[in-house]
């Protein structure tokens, strides 16, 4: 077990102490989702009322939690692009001819983007009262285990395009062709009831539609009505927690193919 | 232990058999053939493309090979990775070093992936760092450091947790001449003081000349395979190079003079021969004038590499000599 578990804290840490060294990353990853936030709430909110969501709710307060998951999704990919050149010309190449399981370094590097993507999440919410959404103790304990799972989904899905590519060209293909609009269709920026049959369907499908309503649910856990028309919780959760697992294997699989 | 093997004490460091590689269609290795022993520094001498860089990854578990063996201590370099990876020492090429930490953080970072923590960590390192000359540097960020220091630190991170065996590819790249003395003489401390293997690649004949054992490779094959002054021998005397006038005219001259033929490389001619200082005084007399300059001295790993293949070790020209 110390054999696992070392590599893995070691791992973990490095990221942690790459980020600190790099405050612009920080900052970058909040205030990005924070103008997108503020400037889509903004515009949108004289026009739309979010359908399946009680009235007078805002614009804004509907986009909060998507805005979230956007934080999230953007710290744990970037977190993860840095792989690609790491195992080729830098640090990784070392960890890779170590006598440590493929497992282990992507456990490590996994829980680094999380606990990064993690830190920015719970940044967010502070923000909570502009959205206008009151956060109780409960709710915000919730809120943060939710968040934990889907950055390390998230950063998993990053480890696995990050394992399985040789140069960090296609990375941004992906990252537009895949990632975001998997976050446009998860209910992030408008919510299933409203959309047309073939476009709910795509995001019935969507893994991360559940992580959004396991989102949205914590942050009204008083108040269910308040969370509009999304999955259940106990749904939300337990899929999220199978993408969990299963990206982690993945990632794990495509580490262990991976020669260089 | 899978395999049963005893690594005893006469079991070679490495030992390679009929290894070969390919890269779909293109062969970068076609089965070679040499093993080290205990305490020896063995040099891979060759072009880039050779294949030494596809060795070296094979060795250092990085990539399993596509036919043939490789054994370290004894034990099958793709059956037992693992157990092979504990044994070995890897400095690559690209530095492995994480710029954005501090030489100590990273050698943190690797003792915690070997296994190695608290106190004994702490030892080890004070240890490879007093040996390496990097003891006052311990808190810098290694961007920080210059390149020679940076190759050096590599080292120490290699050596950190007491590998019998170092892999080093193209160690002294980007170094100034004055820092690959300095990494060459503490790659012999370490032979002599505490007796580990080291088996390293370079493109630079200076560095080998300096290698218990030297193996040549040229196109996936090893072309020759010795101490670097046996292989210097069986030239057979000096080296003469001479600046002619008219390359070709010249050539042909000295071959119906002499009886022997001289190899054309870059529009110089070079000459073979025991008792060079007299070949030098009758070809300037047989030909005035048309003998621009003359150079002879014993020959050099870069004449072997020249012998073996009919190649230059850098840039790769064709010599026309050798065609009939």
């Amino acid at each position: 077990m110390k054999g696992f578990l070392l590599p893995v804290v070691t791992l973990w840490w490095r990221e942690i102490q790459r980020f600190v060294r790099q405050r612009s990353r920080l900052i970058g990853a909040f205030a990005q989702p924070l103008v997108f936030w503020l400037l889509l709430g903004a515009g949108l909110g004289a026009s739309f009322q979010p359908p399946g969501t009680p009235i007078g709710t805002s614009y804004v307060e509907y986009f909060y939690p998507g805005i979230i998951a956007l934080a999230l999704l953007f710290t744990a990919i970037f977190a993860t692009i840095s792989t690609v050149e790491d195992r080729q010309k830098g640090f990784m190449q070392g960890v890779l001819v170590a006598p440590v399981g493929r497992s282990s370094i992507v456990l490590g590097q996994a829980l680094g983007g999380t606990t990064l993507a993690l830190l920015e999440g719970v940044l967010f919410l502070f923000l909570a009262p502009v959205a206008g959404i009151p956060l109780t103790v409960p709710s915000v304990l919730l809120l943060v285990a939710v968040m934990f799972l889907m950055s390390f989904g998230m950063t998993n899905l990053g480890l696995i395009i990050a394992w399985g590519l040789d140069s960090t060209q296609g990375f941004h293909a992906i990252m537009n062709l895949i990632l975001f609009p998997a976050w446009l269709l998860s209910g992030a920026f408008f919510p299933i009831s409203g959309a047309p049959q073939w476009l709910a369907w795509a995001m019935r499908v969507n893994p991360l539609t559940y992580g959004m309503a396991a989102l949205r649910r914590s942050m009204y856990l008083g108040n269910p009505e308040a969370a509009g028309d999304v999955p259940q919780m106990a749904l939300s959760l337990g899929v999220t927690v199978l993408f969990c697992g299963a990206t982690f294997l993945v990632a794990t699989w495509t580490a262990r193919r991976s020669t260089a | 232990m899978v395999s049963g093997t005893n690594p005893g004490m006469d079991t070679p460091a490495v030992a390679v058999e009929g290894l070969r590689h390919s890269y779909g269609t293109r062969e970068a290795l076609a089965g070679v053939t040499f093993s080290v022993s205990r305490g020896e520094i063995f040099g891979l001498l060759g072009p880039n493309g050779g294949g030494k860089t596809t060795l070296f990854n094979i060795l250092s578990t990085s990539m399993p090979a596509t036919g043939g063996r490789a054994r370290i201590f004894g034990r099958d370099v793709a059956a037992e990775p693992h157990a092979v990876r504990r044994g070995l020492g890897v400095v690559f090429q690209h530095p492995s070093l994480d710029p954005k930490l501090t030489v100590m953080e990273n050698l943190e970072h690797h003792g915690h992936l070997y296994g190695l923590r608290g106190k004994l960590l702490k030892s080890r390192a004070t240890v490879v760092l007093n040996r390496l000359g990097l003891s006052d540097r311990r808190r810098d960020l290694v961007a920080k450091l210059s390149g020679g220091l940076q190759r050096r630190a590599e080292l120490a991170k290699a050596l950190l947790h007491s590998p019998p065996l170092l892999l080093l590819d193209e160690p002294s790249t980007g170094l100034d001449p004055g820092a690959r003395r300095d990494f060459t003489n503490h790659l012999d401390r370490l032979r002599r003081e505490e007796g580990v293997t080291v088996l390293l690649t370079t493109h630079f004949t200076e560095e080998a000349e300096r290698c218990n054992r030297v193996g040549i490779i040229h196109q996936g094959k090893l072309v020759a395979l010795g101490v670097p002054d046996g292989l210097k021998k069986e030239i057979g005397g000096d080296v003469v190079v001479i600046l002619p006038q008219d390359p070709e005219g010249l050539r042909r001259k000295i071959r119906e003079r002499f009886g022997c033929e001289p190899v054309c490389i870059d529009g110089t001619l070079r000459v073979e021969r025991p008792r060079g200082h007299e070949f030098v005084r009758e070809v300037v007399e047989a030909f005035p004038g048309e003998v621009k300059s003359v150079t002879f001295g014993k020959p050099t790993l870069e004449d072997v590499f020249v012998h073996q293949t009919g190649h230059r070790l850098w840039g790769g020209q064709e010599i026309s000599g050798d065609a009939p």
